[in-house]
């Protein structure tokens, strides 16, 4: 616990390098992935295509990529844009199937209604499937955050700075408390990003709750 | 005769095929300006897919479609779509959106302001009889009758000549139906739509439609006329079967009560059935001579819960079911505000029936015979 507060600066320091390294191949994936899955709903022969794909990517084991990204990219090994890449990578690969369920969860009725209506293809996407498919995405976000956050703590064996340094460097030095400390830190970290999504899904669809919760009272006199 | 109305939908030999189904087959039909027109048929008719065809969420495989004499195939069917309102069953709201935004969906997709857009939608809330405070609730905050309301009232929003109602009263309970189709009629009267409304219930399709279209197996539309002739004199053997059984009870519907004979029986107040000792049935009135009951001979002192009644005015069908469900055999008649006026017995509401009946076959023939002495003058 000493150990902790004494260095509470770098650990804090390493936490948000963490975050920045966890959180930007989201936002990435995110727009990566919508797009993709978009474009396979609208051309139903691909999607075998696009989640075989997906999911070979994301068997390439995470410090392999690592070390060949440098090479690919023509970046330097310490570059976090490797990182960043590799993370956005597994994002990717998860988030289109993520994108798929939750496009895929939007009540037939609902579409049709809104062709009904006289929605153009762009606004029926942004305005009615979008928006009614949070739920679901938010919910494949979460898990995808996690293992995120996790992932991220690898990159520290080839020296990128984040909170998986404590670990790396506990063991050198046979030091237990500084891989408590850097497991704790990263189970907070985990922790806040879940809550971080859960309150963003809530303030941006606040209609879910009621729908999951009281649903239609059918027979109550209008 | 009525006089020939516009048509405001035009269908010129239709056909909708599937692979080898024929869903809808060559339909030629037109649906008058300001009338409600009833789409009416067992499932897999191709009434649903004849109404679709109309705003082209269903493209016809052959034939012409034209609304307010536009090619319907000309326009583009996001701008079609919005110059006509649409009801489908179970509402079909956003849930993700309020009452009022659900309601101003069209007048946004067409560029009206947020504020201006939103302002009409509250204006509808009160045409379709909902509470200002429904505003911004969520869908899922509202009963079935409520959310088939704001259905409606989103169809109405960008206020469009056409309805297209696609079994939108299917999944209310019936009291609930009951009360939408009466507001649905109540509306039209106001608005003047041009409504096409689609059902499987016969019933409705009488009650609501001025014209009725019954659509057999197969998409062949086997029969259109106006609710009475469709009860009296069906087209064919389908539509004799369709229309049903108890057609006859139902076609009572079409006959007021003028000239029915109402006697002023006995009635008891309430607050004198305890100690009232009455010689025959006797309708039983409240303080506001409201009946609720009757009083039997039999069981002094205890009050017999009363049948369906018959408000004056009514038709010869609810005079009839007036009679058939009192426990007196008597008919309970009321006036406008639910007063006791008197009682009417089934056999004086059938020999009413029957010279309605007369009548009415000699005013056909006179109307068949007119237009021949026209020519041959």
């Amino acid at each position: 616990m000493e150990w902790a507060t004494e260095n509470l600066g770098r650990i804090l320091s390493l936490a948000g390098q963490h975050l920045v390294l966890a959180v930007v191949p989201l936002v990435l994936g995110l727009v990566i992935s919508l797009p993709l899955a978009q474009l396979v709903r609208r051309h139903p022969a691909w999607r075998t295509v696009l989640l075989t794909v997906s999911s070979v990517l994301y068997t390439v084991p995470s410090l392999a990529l690592f070390i060949i990204l440098p090479v690919i990219l023509g970046t330097r090994i310490l570059d976090p844009a490797n990182v960043i890449v590799a993370l956005t990578v597994y994002a990717v690969a998860l988030l289109v199937r993520s994108s798929l369920d939750a496009l895929d969860s939007v009540d037939g009725e609902l579409s049709l209604a809104a062709q009904a209506l006289g929605h153009t293809p762009v606004t029926r996407y942004f305005q009615v499937d979008l928006p009614l498919s949070l739920p679901v995405l938010i919910a494949g976000l979460r898990a995808i955050s996690v293992s995120n956050i996790s992932l991220v703590s690898v990159a520290a064996l080839v020296g990128m700075p984040n909170l998986g340094i404590l670990f790396t460097e506990g063991l050198q030095r046979d030091f237990v408390t500084e891989i408590v400390v850097g497991l704790v830190a990263i189970l907070i970290l985990a922790l806040v990003m879940d809550l971080a999504l859960v309150l963003i899904g809530g303030f941006l669809s606040p209609w879910a709750r009621l729908a999951a919760g009281a649903g239609p009272r059918k027979t109550a006199t209008a | 005769m009525t006089s020939v109305t516009e048509a405001m939908i035009e269908f010129r030999e239709v056909s909708k095929v599937y692979g080898g189904t024929t869903a809808v087959d060559r339909l030629s039909l037109s649906v008058p300006k300001g009338q409600i027109t009833v789409f009416v048929g067992p499932s897999g008719c191709g009434k649903t897919t004849s109404l679709r065809m109309v705003n082209r969420m269903v493209e016809p495989t052959s034939g012409t479609i034209t609304v307010d004499g536009q090619d319907a195939a000309a326009l583009p069917a996001a701008k079609l779509r919005r110059s006509m309102g649409y009801v489908m069953q179970a509402a079909g709201l956003m849930p993700h959106r309020t009452v009022v935004d659900n309601i101003a969906t069209v007048p946004r997709l067409n560029g009206v302001p947020r504020g201006r857009a939103r302002a009409r939608a509250r204006e509808l809330l009160d045409v379709v009889g909902l509470p200002q405070a429904l505003a911004s609730r969520y869908p899922a905050q509202l009963s079935g009758g409520q959310q088939q309301r704001v259905g409606v009232a989103r169809a109405l929003a960008a206020d469009p000549p056409v309805l297209l109602m696609d079994e939108p009263f299917s999944a209310v309970d019936p009291v609930v139906r009951h009360e939408l189709q009466q507001e649905l009629v109540r509306l039209q009267r106001e608005l003047g739509k041009t409504i096409v409304f689609v059902t499987h219930d016969i019933d409705e399709a009488v009650l609501l439609g001025d014209r009725v279209a019954v659509f057999a197996v197969g998409g062949r539309l086997a029969q259109v006329a106006g609710p009475e002739e469709l009860l009296r004199a069906p087209a064919d053997e389908f539509v004799a079967g369709f229309v049903g059984r108890d057609r006859g009870f139902r076609h009572l519907g079409f006959f007021d009560d003028k000239g029915l004979e109402v006697d002023g029986a006995a009635s008891v107040a309430r607050s004198e059935l305890e100690t009232a000792r009455v010689q025959e049935w006797a309708v039983v009135v409240d303080g506001d001579r409201r009946p609720t009951g009757w009083a039997s001979p039999e069981s002094p002192g205890t009050l017999v819960s009363g049948g369906s009644l018959h408000k004056v005015g009514g038709s010869l069908r609810t005079a009839l079911d007036a009679a058939l469900s009192s426990p007196s055999g008597r008919g309970v008649v009321v006036d406008d505000d639910g007063r006791y006026l008197g009682t009417v017995g089934a056999t004086a509401v059938i020999a009413q029936a029957d010279r309605r009946r007369a009548q009415a076959r000699r005013e056909r023939d006179a109307r068949a015979a007119g237009p021949a002495e026209e020519e041959a003058r």
